[in-house]
């Protein structure tokens, strides 16, 4: 049994998490679009949250929120006059993408009704420490993560090169 | 009443079938790319929340998202150098004009 506070908070959640994210793919104007995804980033750090996933809440507004969204609003405002709406969207284009969109959420909302599985509550569970979360990525035994975390510092330094290398003036 | 895993799995379906519709009908190169974002984000809460309600005790499904989002911080940041660099060659960030591979 959940607390009316928890029930409340995941309404506006949920209708936050939704309302946005469509507002994000159907507004005209880009730099809306950037501030609704910003508002949907939100949202599923709050989902974190709600799941006692705190660091992974923390990891996502950090990332996501102060990294990606000032990335797109720079990148916006490099890339496109001030006032510009996209053109319309031809009715054909429209509909392709809403066949495939709801043709999608049908399948995959038939799969997900349909599994006995996701109808219990949520188990008590410690949530990860900070301890734990460490102790996990850094360690080499089963179930440690130190491969993929190195993997993960090689990719991040290919990308520093490549995004220098693309972006530098010839 | 308690929240249960299908009440937090289908807002994120809703939100991966936004960023479909936006993939296919966006024009804009970064309207594309916040597109792509809204799919890889609600995967990201369907691993959160699978590890959370299936396999409380384990952290797969935690870690799987935290690299899932450093991931797709490099892929951002390297997508959108493309599409400076393309804006300063071509003017333009259109996918319907930029047909041509070569300039």
């Amino acid at each position: 049994m959940e607390s009316v506070g928890s029930i409340i908070l995941y309404i506006i959640v949920a209708l936050a998490m939704v309302l946005f994210s469509v507002l994000a793919v159907t507004t005209r104007k880009i730099l809306r679009a950037a501030t609704y995804l910003l508002f949907t980033l939100f949202a599923a750090a709050c989902v974190y949250f709600m799941l006692d996933y705190e660091f992974l809440g923390a990891v996502q507004i950090a990332v996501y929120a102060g990294g990606i969204v000032v990335l797109f609003v720079f990148s916006i405002l490099l890339t496109s006059r001030p006032g510009h709406n996209s053109e319309r969207l031809t009715s054909k284009s429209r509909a392709l993408g809403l066949i495939a969109s709801i043709a999608m959420l049908a399948v995959s909302g038939y799969a997900l009704v349909s599994r006995c599985a996701l109808y219990g509550a949520m188990p008590a569970a410690d949530t990860p420490t900070m301890q734990q979360v460490g102790q996990a990525m850094m360690s080499t035994s089963d179930g440690g993560y130190l491969l993929p975390f190195e993997a993960i510092s090689v990719l991040l330094l290919a990308c520093i090169i490549g995004g220098v290398v693309i972006a530098r003036k010839r | 009443m308690d929240i249960k895993a299908i009440m937090l799995l289908i807002p994120a379906m809703i939100m991966f079938c936004c960023g479909v519709y936006g993939f296919i009908t966006r024009r804009n190169m970064i309207a594309i790319l916040i597109s792509l974002e809204l799919m890889l984000n609600a995967v990201d809460i369907n691993f959160a929340v699978f590890n959370r309600y299936l396999w409380p005790d384990a952290m797969e499904g935690m870690f799987f998202t935290l690299f899932a989002i450093a991931i797709a911080a490099a892929e951002t940041a390297l997508a959108i150098a493309i599409i400076i660099n393309l804006y300063r060659s071509a003017k333009n960030i259109d996918v319907r004009d930029l047909n041509k591979l070569k300039f």
